[in-house]
């Protein structure tokens, strides 16, 4: 066979690979089309939605309260951050406000969420990169604080206890003194972690320069939590528009020079540390006081009141049976979240089920600027750039 | 030079806008579909505004209204800290324009968008579903969408593959949806 120059192609494909859904770095159930050219990506295309469950559908069939455990499996490791969220959003369309034990024990758990948050994102950040103790570490830091939640829900981590109208219940004896002994150890835990990684040649060269976001591309990117203030935006809802009472709180926000992973990682270990700072400053403030509202429209009656008392019976028969009346109403609230602005757009009208229960999730935003971070990088360096985003599927999928 | 909307006469003059209210302390602009991406790159350049970041995208389904959805874009001003919801209310035939040329963080909002509530993105780049699954049929968080949907998939030992079926449940989802009897 005598081959005519004309039939002879002479260009270059580029090679597509699949990574995912089934892979320990691609964080639960990503699928990524990668386009290569030898190793560097050319084109990375998220698939989405292996994990959707319709979070928002069955929203709108559930009341109020039983929406709520919904929220602690969204992102499943950052659970009670988005229990405050939603639980905020009911509050202002119900005009609630809530009793100051509350907000403060409702902070303290916010802050420990944080930990646990960045606890997970370093670790299996680190586990990526190729580090495994960091990972190990974390986990059993972690640990401890499940068992804060444990102590007040009964559950590890679908915890259910930052309710509309205050807290669950109120905090076991002896918590606060564990709480703190825990805080106190925790800094020297942090320093191991850091020891193992910040000035570690293999962390530094895997992190540095690498998924550059520019200040200016990070508000194109609709960026929010340290993805932003790694570009060297001091943008943080606890300072800006502070809730519950960060206001009164004394802490600082890291922000990062290069906008790289490894700022984004230095981040994330800074606010592990201003969080203790929180939290200590929260032990000093805790005051005594009911931990939630004491209309019995809103919250469920106490299990004494009801021994006592027929209106409580009839009123806990109420709440948990017909729910929450809520008045007609809509609102965007947004938390600051461990991963970044976790919002929730809430349509009410007088009904005890929510109309409409927009999520908006952080980590849904950041995934979509993965093309543009990954692109020109090397097929590693992707892993790097979903670990520093810290990605968690049962967000983005919903 | 922050106007923060103390006076809605100003805004009213400058862009077309058909109303505007305040509710919890949240601003909310109600424009028509046709100056929907004006406005929003109005609001993302004018220096008193500077709405520069696009929070999320939003849509709802108000069944039996003549207009049925409503798109929400919750805008966010990091220079003056303040939030802005844009509203506009389509049909099922509308076609909306796509604001990826404005925010293109809009892709993946309106592509979800499309997905969950079947609305049209005139000119997005890359209108595919995102949340669903690859082949799904019907828009699920439209009012009429049933709770349960459509299909099942299950593993069929027969066949040795997966199967769509429709769905065949022993008990029907029950919405109890009657009026309190107390």
């Amino acid at each position: 066979m005598i081959l005519k120059k004309k039939e002879l192609h002479n260009e270059l494909k580029n090679f597509t690979i699949n990574f995912g859904p089934q892979h320990p770095a691609a964080h639960g159930v990503l699928r990524l089309i990668l386009e290569l050219d030898g190793e560097i990506v050319k084109k990375a295309d998220p698939h989405i939605g292996l994990l959707h469950r319709g979070t928002e559908k069955l929203i709108e069939h559930k009341t109020y309260l039983q929406a709520l455990p919904y929220f602690d499996r969204l992102d499943y490791v950052s659970m009670m951050a988005q229990e405050h969220t939603y639980s905020m959003a009911v509050e202002k369309l119900a005009n609630i406000k809530i009793p100051r034990r509350a907000q403060i024990i409702r902070v303290l758990f916010a802050e420990i969420t944080r930990i646990l948050n960045h606890l997970l994102a370093v670790g299996c950040h680190a586990l990526d990169v190729g580090a495994m103790t960091p990972f190990m570490w974390g986990f059993e830091e972690r640990e401890k604080l499940m068992e804060f939640y444990e102590r007040v829900s009964g559950a590890r981590m679908h915890a259910a206890y930052i309710r509309p109208g205050g807290v669950s219940i109120d905090i076991p004896l002896g918590f606060l003194d564990d709480l703190y002994q825990f805080i106190s150890q925790f800094s020297l835990r942090l320093d191991e972690i850091e020891e193992m990684l910040t000035n570690n040649r293999i962390w530094k060269e895997r992190l540095v320069d690498i998924g550059i976001v520019s200040g200016k591309k990070a508000i194109d990117w609709g960026f929010s939590g340290v993805m932003l203030r790694g570009s060297g935006l001091p943008w943080d809802l606890r300072k800006t528009q502070p809730y519950e009472i960060y206001s009164e709180l004394n802490f600082s926000i890291p922000v990062g020079n290069n906008g790289d992973c490894f700022d984004r990682y230095l981040i994330r270990i800074e606010e592990m540390r201003q969080s203790l700072k929180i939290i200590n400053q929260c032990l000093n403030k805790i005051c005594s006081g009911p931990v939630k509202i004491a209309n019995n429209k809103v919250t469920a009656p106490s299990r004494l009141e009801m021994k006592n008392s027929m209106e409580a019976v009839i009123h806990h028969f109420k709440f948990y049976t017909e729910g929450v009346v809520v008045p007609f109403g809509e609102t965007y609230t947004s938390t600051e979240a461990p991963k970044g602005e976790f919002g929730v757009f809430l349509i009410s009208n007088n009904t005890e089920k929510p109309f409409r229960c927009k999520i908006k999730a952080p980590g849904f935003g950041h995934l979509q600027s993965l093309n543009e971070m990954s692109k020109g990088h090397m097929i590693a360096d992707v892993v790097t750039i979903i670990g520093t985003q810290d990605i968690v599927f049962g967000e983005v999928d919903r | 030079m922050n106007f923060q909307f103390k006076n809605f006469e100003s805004i009213k003059t400058i862009m077309p806008v058909l109303s505007f209210y305040n509710l919890k302390k949240e601003n909310t602009l109600v424009v028509l579909n046709s100056n929907l991406l004006f406005c929003l790159t109005f609001l993302k350049n004018h220096i008193g505004y500077q709405y520069k970041l696009l929070s999320c995208i939003s849509g709802v389904d108000f069944l039996f209204k003549k207009y049925r959805f409503a798109v929400i874009y919750d805008l966010l001003s990091l220079t003056y800290n303040s939030r802005l919801r844009l509203k506009i209310f389509v049909n099922e035939i509308t076609l909306v324009p796509s604001s990826v040329s404005v925010f293109i963080n809009a892709n993946w909002w309106e592509r979800e968008i499309w997905d969950l509530f079947g609305i049209y993105f005139d000119k997005h780049p890359d209108l595919r579903r995102i949340l669903t699954d690859y082949g799904f049929e019907g828009y699920p968080l439209r009012k009429d969408f049933p709770l349960s949907g459509y299909i099942e998939v299950k593993y069929d030992e027969n066949k040795k593959r997966i199967v769509t079926e429709s769905i065949e449940l022993s008990q029907e989802f029950r919405t109890f949806n009657f009026k309190t009897p107390w």
